[in-house]
């Protein structure tokens, strides 16, 4: 079990005028972990980074790499490197030199950081491409170079701004696996902002689900999944039904655990209502039931289990789960 | 769609853009082609032969004036008006980017001097100097008076440039260790180059042409414009269709210049990037 963290944030706020993007967050991030901060656009998690980056002032709280408090230290001086959502690649410099930028602001000489920007083309196979302008490269070459650039001034901690919302899902697909074995294969900590959360899922050894500024959970992402803490969580998520309760909570219970019964089965606990859509998605059957209680839940069935039984729109029908399966989450 | 009949209103808009092209044209065409009146021709239609005389007499100071005392120095208020243009308007922009405190007014200060009529501007810059005891100079004076012309075109056009600009490519500047002054360098002024290339075209063009600001804040020695329009009031030989197309032949070939050297630069990416 590692004790040090390679990202600490305590206690930290940003406020822009009277409105609060980031409301006193505590976050730590252990070392060579991919890290995805999660959540709707607007919920902080953008200038979260950037407050790591330096790229955004802290107006409250401090910010520590490696056990370092970097909270005024400038962007080159923290031991981060950033990758912007548009990549940013610096539209005159060849691919080439946009990487060995970094090193030429250091005062590399031109030979030894030549060489250095094309291993590092190498890394993210972009070797072929080293002659060539941004504008001549697709989204996802660009991207890579981009990668390329960040990763030559050797972070500690790389910092990936919406890195695959500009790609196509073919190629979203490949570049999620590439990121997970670059950070693999350099040992370093990624953070990644998405609002998706089957990036999330697929990428995170911690996964941080922000909204309205604060954390609403951190963790890893099957706990996330299978104990969110907040209805908030759970409906961002996906795949989880939302049953009300007394006392503030609600409970959650994964749409994949929940069955369908006949209307004058005796289950417990269960929820009756009238099946009111029907879509089959191949694997499974999306079944959409609009309750007695007013709440609208989903069963999702493994398509050869439904066509044993099949039910029809219209059908009053009985949703069931298990006690085991559903969790009190906070209402919010 | 190509085989689908042209309206009325098509030829109507056809048949204005013509006229307007003629206007535009017409007039410089006219000249050019008189200034290659033989020897002997007038002012007007019809030629009388065709020759160079009138180019020649040109260079003949005694004939026309001092043609090319005032070329050289519009050439030089010119080249002035544009360095300074491009500095300042690129200053002014930087500074622009982000808000300080009396922005808003200082900008209206600014660009209020384009509404202003122009002979008005002159008239009150020539009557500074003269009641400060300063003579007017093409140099001093005019260079000024054509300043609160430029300047305030530069900083529109700066505004433009840097409204389209990508702040992110600054940041991913500052993130990889540049310092301000390095990414000025090497990262803005490239990336803007192109405009503020048109920035001192702009500049020069509008200073090399400029007139009723320069009337009456030149002083002894006549820029072109001016000393043109001397000529226009006792000349009367085609030698002023000689000066009007070698003027205009020269501001053509600024402008090729220029563009030529957009297309190099242009063409030395492209082919450092092959």
């Amino acid at each position: 079990m590692s004790t040090r963290f390679d990202v600490e944030l305590i206690a930290v706020t940003k406020r822009y005028g009277p409105t609060v993007a980031v409301d006193n967050i505590d976050l730590r991030i252990p070392e060579q972990s991919y890290c995805c901060l999660l959540g709707p656009s607007g919920c902080g998690k953008t200038t979260t980074l950037r407050m790591i980056a330096g790229h955004e002032s802290v107006s409250d709280g401090d910010v520590l790499i490696t056990d370092q408090n970097v909270t005024n230290l400038p962007p080159a001086k923290r031991g981060t490197a950033m990758m912007f959502q548009n990549y940013a690649l610096f539209p005159h410099l060849n691919c080439v030199d946009n990487v060995a930028f970094g090193l030429k602001m250091r005062g590399v000489g031109k030979a030894p950081r030549q060489a250095q920007a094309h291993e590092f083309l190498g890394l993210t196979q972009m070797t072929a491409f080293a002659d060539r302008l941004p504008s001549q490269l697709s989204g996802g070459q660009q991207q890579r170079v981009a990668l390329a650039r960040a990763l030559i001034t050797k972070p500690k901690v790389l910092l990936l701004d919406e890195p695959l919302s500009a790609l196509d899902p073919f190629l979203r697909g490949r570049m999620r696996e590439e990121l997970k074995r670059l950070q693999s294969e350099l040992g370093i900590t990624f953070i990644h902002v998405t609002h998706s959360q089957e990036e999330a899922m697929a990428l995170a050894d911690l996964v941080v689900v922000m909204e309205g500024g604060r954390i609403q959970q951190a963790d890893d992402p099957r706990h996330v999944f299978d104990r969110p803490k907040t209805a908030f969580v759970a409906r961002f998520l996906g795949g989880h039904n939302l049953v009300p309760r007394d006392g503030g909570t609600e409970l959650a219970v994964r749409t994949d655990r929940c069955r369908l019964f006949a209307i004058d089965e005796t289950v417990e606990p269960s929820l009756s209502g009238a099946v009111s859509a029907i879509e089959y998605q191949g694997t499974r059957v999306q079944v959409t039931l609009d309750t007695d209680l007013g709440v609208r839940v989903v069963s999702h069935l493994p398509d050869e289990e439904f066509y044993v039984h099949p039910f029809h729109i219209g059908d009053r029908a009985r949703l069931g789960w298990s006690h085991a399966d559903a969790h009190p989450v906070i209402a919010n | 769609m190509s085989d689908r009949k042209r309206t009325a209103g098509f030829y109507l808009l056809a048949g204005f853009f013509g006229l307007y092209v003629l206007f535009l044209y017409g007039p410089t065409i006219t000249i050019a082609v008189l200034s290659f009146q033989g020897p002997n021709g007038g002012l007007t239609f019809p030629m009388n032969g065709h020759s160079l005389h009138w180019f020649a007499n040109l260079f003949q100071p005694q004939m026309v004036g001092d043609f090319g005392g005032s070329l050289e120095r519009s050439l030089l208020l010119g080249a002035m008006v544009m360095a300074t243009t491009v500095v300042v308007s690129l200053a002014a922009g930087l500074a622009y980017r982000k808000r300080f405190k009396g922005d808003t007014p200082l900008f209206y200060l600014a660009v209020a001097s384009l509404v202003v009529p122009s002979i008005l501007v002159s008239l009150g810059i020539g009557l500074m100097f003269g009641q400060s005891g300063l003579d007017t100079a093409w140099y001093g004076s005019a260079y000024g008076a054509q300043l609160t012309w430029t300047l305030p075109f530069g900083l529109l056009i700066m505004f433009a440039v840097f409204s389209r600009f990508n702040p992110s490519y600054e940041e991913a500047a500052r993130d990889l260790g540049a310092s301000p002054w390095q990414t000025l360098r090497h990262v803005v002024l490239p990336i803007i180059a192109p405009s503020l290339l048109g920035v001192a075209l702009f500049g020069f063009t509008l200073s090399y042409d400029e007139f009723a600001r320069t009337l009456l804040t030149a002083g002894e020695d006549n820029t072109l414009p001016l000393e043109i329009y001397a000529m226009t009031t006792n000349i009367t030989t085609p030698v002023l269709y000689a000066l009007g197309t070698l003027t205009t032949a020269f501001s053509f070939v600024v402008i090729g210049s220029c563009i030529a050297a957009v297309l190099i630069i242009q063409r030395r990416r492209a082919r450092r990037a092959a």
